[in-house]
Formats: C-alpha cells, structure tokens, sequence
C-alpha cells in the first residue's frame, strides 16, 4: 500500500491524523526551522516526544520537518533541532538545507533523512547526488511535475519518492521563491511562513472583501463569493485592460484521481498538505485518503468527487500532474 | 460500478440559531452571562494550561466573538489578569474580532467545522490582528474543549440532568454544544 503521509501543526491534530489511519505524520518544532512557523502551531520538545509515544503506539510514524534554511551564525538552532528531532524518536527528519543535510549526515549517521520539497530536486542527477552524497532515503518532489515526468524520474534513481496530493498548491520554484520576501520582507525558505499572517488584514471596501498583505490589496473577493487569502501568487491583478490571476488560480491540489497513476510511476508515499488546518481538516481528508489507498490496493475504484468545500477558493486541480502545456 | 463520493465538509451545514432561543440569549441580563461565561473560561484555563502557552504574544489580547445569527459579542480579555469576559450587543474594541453564527464558532471549538474552510466560503470573517485571531484557533484546536462537559460539570450534583439538558437542546437546534454532538 502507498504510504499516507499526513499533516499535524498541533498534538491534538497528530492524534486525529493516527486515528484516521495516517501511515506517518510530519510535523516541526515552534520556531523557524520549520515551514509552517505560524502563531498557535507546533511542537515542544514534551509534545514531540509524546506525540512519537502515541504514533508508535498505533504503528504510525513521525516524520519532523527541519526544512527552513539556517542563517549564518545561527546553525545551532537547527543543528538542536536534529539532534532533539532523533532523540525524541522520529523515524526521519526532512530537510532542504545542503549545509544542514551534511551536518545530519555526519553527526546522526543512523537518522533518517528526506529531503523536503523545499530543496526543489526535480532531475534525476541532483536527486542522485543527494543520495549518493548524503545518503538521503526519500524525495519529496516538488508539485510542478508530470505523472509522466515523475515514472521517468523514478526509473533513474534508487531512492524512494513521495508527492503532494491533497491542500494548498506552491507552483513556484519551493525554497527559491522571493514573492512573500517582497512584500513582507519574510519567507517561508527563512522564517518559515509565506505570506505571514502578521502581514495580512482584511477590509470591507464597497460591498468587497479587500484581501491585504503587506498594505497592498491582493484580492478583492465580491459577496457570496470565496474568501482568499492573499499570497501574491494568487492574486487577482489588472495588466493592461485585463483583471485576472496573472500567476496561479487560488485553487487546491487534488490529486486523488490520479492515485493508480502515481503508483504506476514508482511514487512510495502521498504526502497531505495542511499542517496549518485544524484537526477536524486533517481527520477528514486523512479518513478519506486512507479509504482510497486501501481501495487502491485491493484492486477497487478510488473514491470519486472531493472534499473542495476544504480546499481554498473552493476549488481543485490536479496541478502540474495532468500538464498539457508541454 | 461507481465509487462512493469523498465525505465532505457540507455533510454538516451550519445550523442557524432559532428566534426564540436567539431572543432569549439578547434578553437574558448580561451581568450573570458575564459572571457565568468569566468562570467558566478560567476554569478552563486552570485546566488547560497549554492554551496560554500556545497563544505566545498574543496571550496578554482582547478577542470580539460576535455571533451574528444572534445578534451578541462576547469579549475574551487576555489583557485582565485573571480574564474577564463580557456581553455586548455590538463589536466592542479588541485586538481581533471573529464573526459567525453561534453554532460556527461554538462547532470550531468543538473540532466539528475546520476554520480555513469556513473562512474560504466567507461563514467566518476575521477583522483586526489576523495573527492574533489565527493563534486563538489553532491553541484552541489543540485543547479539544468541550464546553457542554464544561458547563454540566459548573452544576455539581445536577451535573447530570443538566447535561441531559444540554443534550437535547443539541438535538432539537442541531448545534454541536458538546464534543460527543461534534461526532454525532
């Protein structure tokens, strides 16, 4: 069966996440050595630890994201990371950093490591480096690939793969993208929060929502119709005498379909965006997920419709897997 | 053959106070709400300690509740020590407001509703410090509350009937006042 890896941003959404029947669970730590450093979410070294306790105790695993780049003269705080990461008993760390896989590599020789989305390794050649070098087990492959390019990745390289299926899509480069430095002078690759929250306001401007990040409006969302939240990606510009999104529609991965596929193409895991949803989110979209992997592999349909009333905008795609553009 | 469809989240629609009870909660005296719903919170509190914690800096803030299908705000003060909450019949001044109908905000507590999705299709609006009002959910989420328990338990030895009460005004409004009518 294709491994469910499912999202937690609080102890109480990686117990909903084991009990909806997740495979892992990837978490990180309260500060900026992770991606989803957002205010009210992630682990203590305690919760960490107990949280293991309980995966284990269902046969889950936990995978702990340390997939921010650390900053000169900072190294410590992830280097603690890894360390409390590997003595709290996670069964693997995920990390973008070269610096920082190094250092894992040889001070935690029998720790697992994943290389994050964040490190954007979309070719064979640097994911074999990756492994070859580093001894790194799995590639989480960033969301701009084919189902095609992916089988074709698979057949060149040793290490296992997993791929986002389901939640907030990045089309960007992961871990190379300026957008939210621009705007609000932090990022997810160095601060671990796109578009922070801190930055973002909402008004009500002529019968609108004004969708604000940084002061400038994003987004102006007419009544009845979806809320966004305003990364500057998805937001909705005037170029010339044309209103519209110029970079990317405000809708979400949904890859559920496309499940027999990626399991042609070699993928071992199916990763879960949503670290930053609640737990009723994670608890819903893991039972679902894990009904279509078991589905999958008993040689039955995989559940057919979505769960879009969750997704943002309200609306799903399958992203770069069905591309036809190329 | 045809799979069955994903559940989704609008398997449960978000029930709409009815009039009576709604004008009930406009006319009952705010000074013994205000005292009922103030211990309450800290006796919460005293039991989660982790809520504070969670909340990082923004657990000294004002947070507005506004339940727009009754019309009534409630103000959690994090800037008192201990908390206080108070009624009010229209937004007061707080760092953060969230408005949505009673059984949304009371369903978010109770795990039933995820806030993002109610966000996305505009049944919760949030004004003032984004921030502020995103660590409130989520250290919220994390404590798995049930105020219904919360309540039946302020009553000491009717702690029973009362939350036979409370049960079947569950039943009879569809709000989810409890954990258990989360799951039901």
């Amino acid at each position: 069966m294709m491994e469910l890896v499912c999202p937690a941003g609080t102890p109480a959404s990686l117990r909903a996440a084991v009990d909806a029947g997740a495979h892992s669970i990837y978490c990180g730590f309260a500060d900026d050595t992770n991606a989803r450093n957002f205010p009210g979410l992630n682990f203590s070294r305690e919760e960490l630890a107990s949280g293991i306790a309980y995966a284990k105790s269902k046969g889950a695993k936990v995978l702990v994201a340390i997939n921010t780049f650390p900053t000169a003269g900072n190294e410590d705080l992830w280097h603690r990371a890894v360390a409390d990461a590997e003595k709290a008993g996670a069964h693997a760390v995920i990390l973008a950093d070269l610096g920082l896989i190094a250092h894992a590599a040889e001070r935690h020789p029998g720790l697992r490591r994943h290389l994050s989305v964040q490190a954007a390794a979309a070719n064979p050649d640097i994911i074999n480096f990756y492994a070859e070098t580093f001894d790194v087990k799995r590639v989480v492959l960033p969301r701009v690939l084919s189902v095609q390019e992916i089988a074709a990745i698979n057949r060149e390289i040793d290490v296992e793969t997993e791929v986002f299926v389901f939640g907030g899509l990045c089309v960007m480069a992961e871990g190379r993208c300026s957008l939210s430095s621009f705007i609000t002078g932090r990022s997810p690759n160095m601060n671990g929060v796109c578009s922070p929250a801190s930055h973002v306001t909402y008004a009500e401007e002529d019968q609108e929502l004004a969708a604000k990040l940084g002061g400038y409006t994003i987004h102006r969302a007419a009544k009845g119709t979806p809320a966004p939240y305003p990364t500057l990606c998805k937001g909705c510009f005037k170029v010339g005498s044309r209103t519209g999104y110029v970079f990317e529609d405000p809708a979400s991965l949904d890859a559920s379909e496309l499940l027999p596929a990626l399991s042609t193409a070699g993928v071992t895991a199916l990763k879960i965006e949503g670290r930053q949803r609640s737990r009723a989110y994670v608890a819903q979209v893991v039972r679902n997920f894990r009904a279509a992997v078991e589905a999958l592999e008993q040689g039955r349909p995989v559940p057919a419709g979505m769960l879009a009333q969750l997704t943002e905008g309200q609306s799903a795609t399958a992203g770069a897997y069905n591309k036809i553009w190329r | 053959m045809t799979a069955p469809a994903f559940q989704t989240a609008a398997d449960k629609a978000i029930p709409q106070i009815p009039a009576a009870l709604a004008l009930g909660l406009r006319l009952a005296p705010s000074l013994p709400a205000e005292h009922l719903l103030t211990h309450l919170a800290r006796r919460i509190l005293a039991k989660h300690s982790g809520l504070l914690s969670r909340l990082g800096p923004y657990r000294h803030c004002r947070f507005a509740l506004s339940a727009s299908d009754v019309p009534l705000s409630f103000c959690l003060d994090l800037s008192q020590n201990p908390l206080a909450i108070t009624v009010h019949a229209s937004p007061p001044e707080a760092d953060a407001r969230i408005t949505g109908k009673l059984a949304a905000l009371i369903g978010l507590v109770h795990g039933v509703w995820d806030g993002d999705a109610l966000f996305f299709s505009r049944d919760l609006t949030v004004e003032g410090d984004t921030s502020a009002a995103l660590a409130l959910r989520n250290a919220i989420d994390d404590a798995e509350l049930d105020l219904g328990a919360e309540v039946a338990a302020l009553t000491g030895p009717l702690a029973g009937p009362t939350a036979r009460l409370i049960s079947l005004a569950e039943t009879l409004t569809g709000v989810p006042f409890t954990r258990s009518g989360a799951v039901r």
